[in-house]
């Protein structure tokens, strides 16, 4: 038996997993219209690859990673892109971002599709490939994987594989290992390779035992001898990455760090099957599994494609009366969605139907009355307590002191809470200040700097100036001179070096720029 | 008597060779405080302080000689800053001083541009480019919002659009006591 | 609305009850040992605690319900009733409360922003202000000359009126740390005094049941995870080793630690007036400082101080040091630990 670490605090809230497990995961098949934005990863926003009106075919890039944090975005299926413009998507912002329409014809045709073979490729000619694929992180950070495999400071010892999977209502992970397990330990042999990591540790929590065993299955029947599964105990948010890490080598990855110059690393199941379509299949990531559940007929999985309107998907799990919004996510740190016509992307793992009777809103805040209940459940060993203290104050510098960013807005916190304060809320109100700050303060700096140029390219145009003007006087006094000394001379027919020098005088005062006026 | 005279005297000379060592051994070059006032003004160099730019003004309010009230772009925000790193009390807009506006870039209207410079040589951080009698166009990450090219363009084919908040730059709210009702929501959703 | 979307039952209105209810069963006992006055004073206190609360709230524009309904002025007022002894006139329970509510409350900002317990500053108030009112206790059962029947008690609460012939000092008398003091202070010797009838076997007579009642609730409040054990076992080790040590050096002259236990308010403090969490520090190891701090002092205010108890002034004198302590005592994060 393996030795298990623990982390600080965690809850157990009620899993409402068992109703999205009773059937397989459905295609969600092609919708009416797809909407894929080219911002779904963290870091810059793709640029177009495809022009309105063009045929594009499935698979086809639709967007180029731009700079080294970004990723690709391609074609879900086969059609006509309709629409490049600024659409409403799936953030809690309800502010449109960056999208690409297209109209399915039908066909579902696909682009060439190269197989790869992982052993006698580089692992800098396979980041490449997981880049332009558009393989992100699919737990929900959307962190694009071709970064997270370069080499760090330290030899990668333990790849974390992340199937935890600790939030209410989801299940995707969970369908994907028992249904695709296969495909999952191939793809997860690929990123140890890429690491050149010692061991695999595939991380379950105990409350999935058919997913334990599938993955135990495809592991044994495997040739690979490096992977190992191993069953966590269930508490949230034992799924974070720093917390599985944290439960399955003792290793605390610090806010702010590489876990690979820890020696770790730890992708989610479903990005290392993405990682394997991408590699063996040469499919880029244009699909994902969702889990539909909440207030809906038949909560299921989904594999749905990347831009798939959320009301046609939850039309397929058959809508229920009495919802009032849509969630993204779990109900611990899901989003609501600003609308139901927002469309699906990489980060999208859940969309709970939301309804007061599921989630009825809180009772009013109260005071904190410092019973640290929060501080006995941070996973992150914060004093969420103080944190708030000073969010709600706006004293952001004591915030940040109090390691503000070390919080992973678990939700732990607020759902102790017994004053029923909104913790979380608080600390992304002082988290986006900050960043808004840092924004500011950067722009400041530029024009500071770009005002003291501006000073002193006036202050050399104006030496500049003087001197051509010094020029001048001397070439006058010369003349001045010359002219005298000619008279003297008492030759006056000698006008042509009169002449030459005033030319000569004009052609040095001439102004540098003319400005013209109305 | 003659005893407590000199330790007296013996202790205002070590003292004294204290407070002299550590002036030198701790003298720190320029004025820092300019630098620190210079950093929490917004940089705009809009001049709406009435001084010709950020760091005059800094140099003006570390002389004593301007108050921490004349800088609309920092708002208030930027007032309290001030104050707190002067020891001085909150000291709310005066009178004379223009209003704050949300922050704002300014677009030259491409059609009536007549190419004539002067917005260009207005500009204090040069954020706009084009040559004589050529169309001009602003640079709009570097415009600082100053307004300073509006009023010397004989034209006026140059307007404020104040900037729009987009995905990355969209801030969290300070959370409000009451909990928005799902009502609310629904609204949003048919 | 922003996550988390769910949350876990509880409220600091559960939290305040099952406070009260753990501290119930000391009542009880003491109401059975020293007669029903105690819970007059604990109605009294109640009713004015409510009132006083609502007003304020009132005053200050804040919704008045859902804070009246928070059960923490009650608690107040149950622990105020239970520090000041069970025969004082009714007016003294009304201002001591009263002010407890309105000054050490809610004008440093109401709940969760008073830096000092409530309940003991109200204490401090009324022992400063009316020594000799605070002092006379009631005999416990069959101890003193005459025995007050029920509507003798409320006749000398709200009228000041004793039956014919009766003097206070037949109905009441010192509490046994006060006598004990007292005795020591004339030149007796230990075990000369703790022969007389107010002792037993751990603290005074009557109450150290009482004291006893109140560990059966502090331990109902830490199987319910209201309260950590931080605070009551450090509070309780840290009187009892000071306490030792005196013992130890003189036994003569210093009661043994056990009888410290379970004299005064030493559970009261320990299991509900240390706990307030508003009061006392957020980390554990300024919980530590926090308790071991009041512990020394309740024993050093006690022996050597001129009050009768010290559990009051040693938990404010605490509370001064709170946000200091808290300020010096920030563990580490995760991650942040220099691990390897």
């Amino acid at each position: 038996m393996r030795k298990l670490y623990h982390f600080n605090g965690g809850v157990h809230p009620p899993t409402h997993k068992e109703q999205s497990t009773q059937s397989p995961i459905v295609q969600a098949g092609l919708p009416s219209r797809l909407v894929v934005p080219l911002h779904q990863h963290a870091g810059n926003c793709a640029k177009p690859a495809v022009k309105v009106g063009d045929r594009v075919l499935k698979g086809q890039l639709f967007g180029m990673p731009e700079g080294s944090v970004s990723s690709a975005v391609h074609s879900p299926t086969s059609g006509t892109v309709t629409a490049i413009d600024m659409q409403v998507v799936a953030h809690p912002s309800g502010l449109p971002d960056l999208c690409i329409t297209l109209t399915p014809d039908g066909l579902d045709e696909w682009i060439p599709r190269v197989k790869t073979d992982y052993l006698t490729t580089t692992p800098e000619e396979l980041r490449k490939l997981l880049k332009l694929a558009g393989v992100v992180g699919l737990g929900g950070a959307v962190f694009p994987s071709d970064l997270k495999l370069r080499p760090g400071k330290k030899k990668v010892k333990t790849l974390v594989l992340n199937g935890a999977e600790c939030e209410p209502f989801i299940t995707c992970d969970d369908m994907l290992m028992r249904e695709r397990a296969d495909e999952i330990v191939q793809g997860a042999e690929m990123l140890r390779h890429m690491l050149d990591a010692d061991e695999v540790l595939i991380g379950i929590e105990d409350n999935k035992p058919e997913a334990i065993a599938a993955m135990q299955l495809a592991v044994s029947a495997s040739s690979y001898r490096k992977l190992e599964v191993v069953a966590v105990p269930t508490i949230y948010p034992g799924g974070g990455a720093k917390q599985l890490i944290r439960v399955l080598t003792g290793i605390e990855v610090a806010a702010g760090m590489r876990s690979t110059d820890l020696g770790v690393q730890c992708f989610n199941v479903a990005t290392a099957y993405s990682a394997h379509r991408a590699i063996a299949h040469g499919e880029p990531l244009i699909s994902r599994i969702i889990t539909v559940a909440g207030n809906v007929q038949h909560a299921q999985n989904f594999e749905a494609l990347i831009g798939t309107p959320v009301h046609e998907l939850v039309a397929l799990a058959g809508t229920k009366t009495g919802t009032t919004a849509y969630i993204m996510g779990g109900p611990m740190m899901g989003v609501q969605l600003p609308s139901d016509k927002v469309t699906v992307t990489k980060a999208t793992n859940c969309i709970i139907a939301s309804s007061p009777a599921l989630f009825p809103p809180p009772p009013p805040e109260l005071p904190c009355i410092r019973c640290t209940r929060c501080v006995e459940v941070c996973p992150a060993e914060l004093q969420p307590q103080d944190l708030y203290w000073f969010s709600k104050s706006r004293n952001f510098g004591k915030a940040q002191e109090f390691n503000l960013f070390d919080c992973i807005e678990c939700g732990a916190c607020s759902y102790v809470c017994p004053s029923n304060i909104p913790l979380v809320q608080y600390y992304r109100f002082a988290k986006s200040e900050i960043w808004a700050n840092e924004r500011e303060k950067d722009s400041a700096d530029i024009a500071r700097e770009r005002h003291e140029f501006h000073l002193l390219r006036i202050e050399r145009e104006k030496q500049e100036k003087a001197e051509k003007l010094a020029l001048k006087e001397k070439a006058a006094r010369a003349a001045k001179e010359a002219a005298t000394k000619s008279q003297a001379e008492g030759s006056n027919s000698d006008t042509t070096t009169i002449e030459a020098l005033r030319a000569q005088v004009r052609e040095i005062a001439r102004p540098e720029t003319e400005v013209p006026k109305e | 008597m003659l005893i407590a005279l000199l330790v007296m005297s013996v202790l205002a000379l070590i003292l004294g060779a204290v407070l002299g060592f550590s002036a030198l051994k701790f003298h720190v070059e320029g004025n820092p405080l300019v630098d620190k006032i210079d950093a929490i003004l917004p940089q705009t160099q809009c001049g709406q302080c009435s001084f010709p730019g950020c760091k005059p003004y800094a140099t003006a309010i570390a002389a004593g000689e301007a108050d921490i009230n004349r800088c609309p772009p920092g708002g208030e925000e930027g007032i309290r800053k001030l104050a707190e790193l002067l020891n001085l009390e909150f000291k709310p807009f005066g009178e004379d001083t223009a209003a704050t506006k949300p922050k704002s870039v300014a677009v030259i209207d491409e059609y009536t541009c007549i190419g004539c410079t002067l917005c260009i040589q207005a500009c204090p951080v040069d954020a706009i480019s084009g040559a004589a009698k050529q169309m001009h166009t602003i640079i709009e990450s570097e415009c600082t919002g100053c307004e300073l090219c509006i009023a010397p363009c004989p034209v006026d084919c140059i307007i404020m659009v104040p900037i729009q908040e987009n995905i990355t730059t969209w801030k969290f709210r300070y959370p409000s006591a009451s909990n928005p009702s799902a009502a609310n929501n629904m609204a949003k959703l048919s | 609305m922003f996550s988390p979307f769910i949350t876990h039952a509880g409220s600091v209105r559960e939290i305040m009850f099952k406070v009260l209810l753990a501290l119930t069963p000391g009542i009880a006992i003491y109401a059975w040992y020293f007669g029903p006055a105690i819970l007059i004073s604990i109605t009294l206190a109640s009713l004015t605690a409510l009132a006083t609360e609502a007003v304020m709230l009132k005053l200050r524009q804040r919704p008045v319900l859902p804070f009246l309904r928070d059960n923490s002025a009650l608690l107040t007022a149950w622990l105020l009733a239970l520090s000041i002894p069970p025969l004082a006139p009714w007016w003294l329970v009304v201002v001591g409360t009263m002010f407890a509510i309105s000054i050490s409350k809610h004008l440093y900002g109401g709940l969760g922003s008073n830096p000092f317990n409530p309940a003991m500053v109200g204490y401090a108030v009324l022992i400063i202000s009316f020594p000799s009112h605070m002092t006379s206790w009631i005999a416990p059962q069959g101890m003193g000359q005459l025995e007050l029947g029920f509507i003798d008690q409320l006749q000398y609460i709200f009228a000041g009126l004793l039956p014919n012939g009766v003097s206070l000092d037949a109905v009441s008398m010192a509490t046994p740390l006060d006598n004990l003091k007292t005795h020591l202070h004339s030149g007796h010797a230990m075990a000369e005094i703790v022969k007389e009838p107010i002792y037993s076997y751990l603290g005074g007579r009557g109450s150290e049941m009482v004291a006893l009642a109140y560990v059966a609730g502090g331990a109902y409040l830490l199987a319910n995870r209201i309260i950590t054990w931080h605070l009551p076992v450090t509070f309780l080790l840290a009187l009892f080793a000071t306490a030792g040590l005196f013992h130890l050096a003189d036994a003569s002259h210093y009661a043994p630690p056990l009888f410290h236990l379970f004299s005064g308010a030493a559970m009261l403090g320990a299991f509900f007036i240390l706990t307030d969490p508003v009061t006392s520090p957020t980390t554990i190891r300024g919980k530590f400082i926090f308790a071991a701090g009041a512990g020394f002092l309740t024993y050093v205010i006690r022996v050597f101080g001129g009050f009768p108890d010290g559990i009051a002034f040693a938990t404010l004198l605490m509370n001064i040091c709170v946000p200091l302590i808290d300020a010096y005592t920030q563990p580490k994060v995760f991650g942040k630990k220099g691990n390897k």
